[in-house]
């Protein structure tokens, strides 16, 4: 079977997945777009819009990627849903027309059930104790978007769903795995580990001129997997596509975001990357192998967001001959004016040959305190050094992010399905 | 001098606050080479100023690779970090500049 990367974060280039589409001979493409912070912003959104809180690029990215799926017979797998699944799935079938199944995976939600109390994994510190908790999303596996897959849905939709997820499900579901059997859910799971973050496994992220030159980086192109039945898979990516997919890119991408090597924990499985080989199979060809598994997690990891106040930052530029100097008599002044005033502060000199930035950031619960960064920058144009200049400020809420577990029995994901108006089968 | 980025090349991730950087050499003869001289020593008493916890280096022979787990602690992860570079992207360039003391033979 053959499933292909059409994004890795929610700010993702389309060209790459549409080339994908036409020219790949995919069976599922994937659209990975939910970073873990985006899930908060949404529910924001949602709090503020009933029929907000998807992935706010959905309409766009879709608009251009679905006539392509439905005219080469490709079914799309995507976290697009973000933090109101469900919305997302009612502006997709009208998207899709005439024909053709959305399914929306929900139940991941799981803030109206979580015990404030229970400790943050990071910090030890009740949830409670972090602010106002505003969501709280547990990592559904693949097993959620399984009967979506066997319902028949050209689109799925998912909230947060662990990532390797979105590709183990697709690829299971069409080459009849049990996802009970670890060697397969492991096999899976590395596969999806490598092309979730699309471009980052082809090239993208990795060119140093003169040390590490990658062709046509403009033109990057997004790999794709053909996957045999024993879990044996051919990393590739089109022919005439920019980019460059070899066992230095593959090998910085399998080792992306891990943190132990020997037990890399997903709702699936317990995947060891130990003794996985990659070997390069001609050119922009690698393959990949050696998966290990250890029976899933019985607890899920749940990703809850907080309000965490206010972040304000501000900086001036200073250039040309002694400017290194100034800089610096500029960011003693600036945290000089802002002592004692009671806020988290960062006050850094950027830059070098003759260009510096002063950069401040500040953190706290009182808005009105934090424009004082703001105000005390600016003010260097007429209290500050000479010859200042480029002033940017900007404050913002912050929403943080911290994890706990829950039992997998407390979460029931389900799936919803959305037919075509005008289809037989409603 | 000789520096890593002569050597190898990095990547960095991040989970919570943890940064997870690769060194990857661009031979696989160099392998042991790096074993031998990027130690967690090397690489903490390097990163001191952006990363104040735990480092943990995990050796892949079957890969030619190794992997730093460091733990920033004093600047609260991602999302509430002051930090222009939030996620701690940039460590992995920053790693690259450590300077190696390299004996005749590389291996």
């Amino acid at each position: 079977m053959r499933i292909g990367s059409g994004a890795g974060f929610a700010g993702d280039r389309i060209e790459p997945a549409e080339d994908l589409l036409r020219r790949a001979g995919l069976d599922y493409l994937v659209l990975e777009c939910l970073a873990e912070r985006t899930i908060a912003l949404g529910q924001q959104r949602r709090l503020l819009d009933p029929d907000a809180g998807y992935d706010p690029r959905l309409v766009a990215r879709f608009e251009r990627l679905l006539p392509l799926a439905q005219d080469n017979g490709v079914r799309i797998v995507t976290n697009m849903g973000a933090a109101n699944p469900l919305a997302a799935g009612r502006v997709t079938r009208r998207l899709l027309g005439a024909t053709g199944t959305v399914a929306v995976v929900t139940g991941d939600d799981v803030l109206a059930g979580l015990d404030l109390d229970a400790p943050a994994i990071e910090d030890g510190v009740a949830l409670r104790l972090h602010g106002e908790v505003v969501s709280a999303n547990a990592y559904l596996g693949a097993d959620a978007i399984m009967p979506a897959l066997d319902a028949g849905a050209d689109v799925v939709l998912t909230g947060r769903v662990a990532d390797p997820s979105l590709f183990l499900a697709p690829i299971a579901h069409r080459l009849g795995w049990d996802l009970a059997d670890t060697r397969h859910a492991a096999c899976g799971t590395l596969i999806g580990h490598l092309l979730e973050c699309a471009g980052q496994l082809t090239g993208g992220y990795f060119a140093d001129p003169g040390r590490r030159d990658v062709p046509g980086l403009a033109e990057l192109g997004f790999p794709f997997a053909e996957v045999e039945p024993d879990g044996r898979a051919i990393f590739r990516k089109l022919p005439g596509t920019g980019g460059q997919l070899s066992r230095a890119t593959a090998r910085e991408q399998l080792l992306y975001e891990i943190t132990d090597p020997a037990a890399y924990r997903t709702p699936d499985v317990v995947l060891d990357l130990r003794a996985v080989t990659v070997t390069a199979h001609g050119v922009d060809t690698v393959q990949v192998a050696g998966a290990v598994g250890r029976p899933r997690p019985d607890q899920l990891k749940v990703s809850v967001g907080y309000r965490a106040g206010y972040r304000a930052e501000a900086g001036i530029s200073y250039v040309g001959p002694n400017a290194a100097r100034r800089a610096a008599l500029a960011h003693e002044i600036v945290t000089t004016r802002l002592a004692g005033v009671g806020l988290r502060l960062r006050a850094e000199v950027l830059g070098g040959g003759d260009e510096y930035r002063l950069r401040v950031a500040a953190s706290g619960r009182d808005r009105a305190l934090l424009d004082e960064v703001g105000f005390e920058v600016e003010a260097l144009y007429t209290n500050g050094p000479a010859g200042g200049g480029g002033v940017r400020v900007h404050t913002g809420e912050v929403i943080g992010i911290v994890s706990t577990f829950v039992p997998r029995q407390r979460v029931a994901p389900s799936v919803t399905l959305m037919e075509a108006p005008d289809d037989p089968a409603t | 001098m000789t520096l890593l980025h002569d050597l190898a090349h990095c990547r960095a991730g991040d989970k919570g606050n943890l940064a997870t950087l690769s060194v990857i050499p661009y031979d696989d003869e160099l392998y042991p080479l790096l074993v031998r001289e990027v130690t967690v020593e090397r690489v903490r008493e390097h990163l001191a100023r952006f990363v104040d916890g735990e480092v943990v280096r995990y050796e892949l022979p079957n890969l030619c690779a190794l992997l730093f787990v460091c733990e920033h602690i004093s600047d609260g992860g991602v999302t509430t970090s002051l930090a222009l570079d939030t996620h701690g992207k940039t460590l992995s360039s920053r790693l690259l500049s450590l300077p190696l003391e390299l004996e005749a033979s590389p291996c």
